[in-house]
């Protein structure tokens, strides 16, 4: 093996593999494994719930002689590792089975009721990062001014209040009293049925038709879920902010940049904050992830047709297929938005490549 | 131009409010500094970084300074704004700091960071300033400038990464350099290259040179004229050729806890700290 990687001429050691070929090798294989611990997470979960599978497909009225037919056709007389290796050939063609409570394909369902949860936690992430991060910068550059007890406050609220009463208590002001936004739901009555989707986002497929009176109402509709799930991840983005801009801001090179006389701007922006896009990038995307779960006290105050409430309602109804479907769809998610976040760690430091 | 020495400290302070009251870092010291290497001695905590600091007012809060004259070349820097602040900062008066490792930007490399210094002072195109920056690069004694100047700090040795410190500090052509403890971090066998190129530089380009150490015998070979500090206080100052005569018990005690290859001695003295030394007044180093 070794003589095949040396240089016929040199005689030196070529790697027998260029190294993003590894890395990426590697990459891979802990994904895989990754998911695959999912698969069997979430298949042990569909086993020791204490749900039987033949009941809830063939009701409680049906005969031995049913009950018996049905154990079998569903594959559960054979030994578990084979019905692990089904269920996850079937997970990997894109079967995740069929929804007890809807009748559905559980990925007919998924793919109808993501796009709800996916355009909440966008927006929501988007307000969190937008005004999160430029406070907790100021709140360090500041430490101990108005604007930086201003930013704690902020953060004790995020923190300690239930969003389940924060969210009744904005429906009540900005919807019962002020009547500024719309209410409950993604779309008004009179809007719905308009726009064929296109990514099942309502504001990019309203916006792509040029639907603008549908878009401006889904706009009025997701504004106060948004701003709500937007404020949690404010709080917790400006915390993780101040806290590594102060640890920066604290070093020598930022006095180096200070000595070179360059603004207080460029020191802030320019030096320090330059070193910390790195952990905000994995906060950030762990923010996301967060919210992409599905908020379900969220969802459910809202109205909003999103994966928490669908699996929420999956599993009160004992639709075994939904809630599993859901999970793992989560659990991936969670994994690529992990592998994007290392990819864009490697992107931004130079000390990783 | 005048015939004010480059830099004129006179009852300079260095406080920082504290939780149980006012600390002073550097307690009333005055000193001058011409076209000379002067070299400011003491132990950890007698002031001598703050002294450097100071003097760019880059003591932050709780810290704050004072002083009845702070001028530089002349003209009065402790009214001066914060924007005028920025024009002298690294501009006419820079400083080194110890460790690169720990002073260069880790996410930027070596040419974002010389050519950031030189256009926050001179208003050249970029592509003129990368070739100031190789210029400079080569002046330090890096032998591949081009190579170097798209590396990261973190891909260069401790010596390198100093002399890109130096490059970079005096890519402006400041009148005073700072260097606070610029080879304290650094391999004994690198110190001394370092030292002859800040030697050199300062000598062609006729600057003063404030070298902060806490190693006498370094400073006493390197430096003109010396001034050695105490709890914040100025307790003797003399010519390096001449720290032989010190008077001060404390500098006397210094040069005794210093092991001398030539007269090798039984056993080394132990430095014994006077309390009256804290409340003496301080030397004035005006020349």
């Amino acid at each position: 093996m070794a003589d095949q990687n040396v240089n016929q001429t040199g005689g030196r050691l070529r790697p027998p593999v260029p190294i993003w070929v590894r890395k990426s090798l590697a990459t891979s294989a802990t994904v895989a494994f990754t998911i695959l611990g999912l698969l069997f997470v979430t298949f042990m979960i569909g086993r020791v719930m204490p749900i039987d599978p033949v009941l809830a497909v063939i009701g409680e009225r049906a005969t031995q002689a049913q009950y018996e037919q049905t154990f079998r056709d569903l594959g559960l007389d054979q030994p578990l590792l084979v019905q692990f290796w089904i269920y996850v050939t079937d997970v990997l063609k894109g079967d995740f089975g069929t929804s007890i409570r809807t009748g559905q394909e559980v990925t007919t369902d998924i793919a109808r009721v993501f796009p709800a949860t996916l355009e909440l936690a966008t927006l929501g992430t988007l307000f969190g990062v937008v005004l999160g991060v430029p406070l907790g910068v100021i709140a360090a550059v500041r430490q101990g001014s108005w604007i930086d007890q201003l930013a704690r406050f902020v953060g004790l609220i995020g923190y300690s209040m239930p969003i389940f009463w924060l969210g009744l208590v904005g429906l009540l002001i900005f919807y019962g009293i002020l009547g500024w936004v719309a209410g409950p739901g993604r779309l008004g009555i009179f809007y719905q049925g308009i726009v064929e989707p296109i990514t099942g986002l309502i504001l990019v497929d309203s916006a792509l038709r040029g639907e603008w009176a549908v878009f401006r109402n889904a706009f009025s509709h997701i504004i106060l879920p948004a701003s709500l799930l937007g404020y949690y991840s404010l709080a917790y983005i400006s915390r993780m902010t101040r806290s590594f801009m102060l640890e920066q801001l604290g070093s020598e090179y930022v006095t180096t940049a200070r000595v070179k006389g360059l603004s207080e701007w460029q020191v802030v922006w320019g030096h320090a904050f330059r070193n910390i896009r790195i952990q905000l990038v994995t906060v950030i995307a762990l923010a996301y992830a967060n919210l992409l779960e599905g908020s379900v006290l969220t969802e459910i105050i809202f109205a909003w047709p999103g994966l928490g409430q669908y699996i929420t309602t999956s599993l009160l109804a004992n639709d075994m297929n939904s809630v599993l479907g859901g999970t793992i769809v989560i659990g991936t998610i969670f994994v690529g938005i992990n592998i994007f976040s290392d990819l864009l760690y490697r992107f931004l430091d130079p000390r990783s490549k | 131009m005048t015939d004010a020495p480059l830099l004129d400290v006179e009852n300079l302070w260095v406080k920082f409010r504290t939780r149980t009251g006012v600390f002073d870092a550097v307690r009333g010291i005055s000193f001058t500094l011409g076209k000379e290497r002067l070299g400011i001695v003491g132990e950890s905590g007698s002031g001598k970084s703050m002294t450097g600091r100071a003097v760019l007012r880059l003591i932050r809060p709780p810290g704050f300074i004072e002083a009845d004259r702070l001028n530089v070349h002349g003209e009065d820097i402790l009214s001066l704004p914060e924007k005028g602040m920025r024009k002298l900062r690294g501009g006419r008066v820079s400083m080194i700091m110890q460790d690169p490792k720990f002073s260069l930007n880790p996410v930027m490399t070596v040419g974002q960071q010389l050519v950031e210094a030189l256009r926050a002072h001179e208003n050249v195109s970029r592509s003129q300033a990368h070739k100031r920056a190789l210029e400079v690069l080569d002046e330090v004694a890096i032998r591949d400038p081009q190579r170097v100047i798209d590396l990261y700090p973190h891909e260069v040795s401790g010596g390198m990464g100093q002399r890109i410190m130096i490059a970079m500090m005096l890519l402006p052509n400041p009148e005073i350099l700072i260097a606070d403890e610029p080879t304290s971090a650094l391999d004994v066998s690198v110190q001394l290259q370092v030292l002859d190129i800040i030697d050199k530089l300062v000598r062609d380009r006729g600057m003063g040179l404030m070298f902060i150490s806490h190693d006498l015998n370094l400073v006493a070979k390197f430096c003109d004229r010396i001034v050695i500090m105490y709890a914040g206080r100025i307790v003797e100052t003399c010519k390096a050729s001449e720290l032989r005569n010190a008077q001060h018990p404390y500098t006397l005690g210094l040069l005794n806890s210093v092991p001398d290859l030539e007269r090798p001695r039984d056993h080394l003295e132990v430095l014994k700290r006077d309390p009256a030394w804290r409340d003496a007044p301080s030397v004035s180093a005006r020349q």
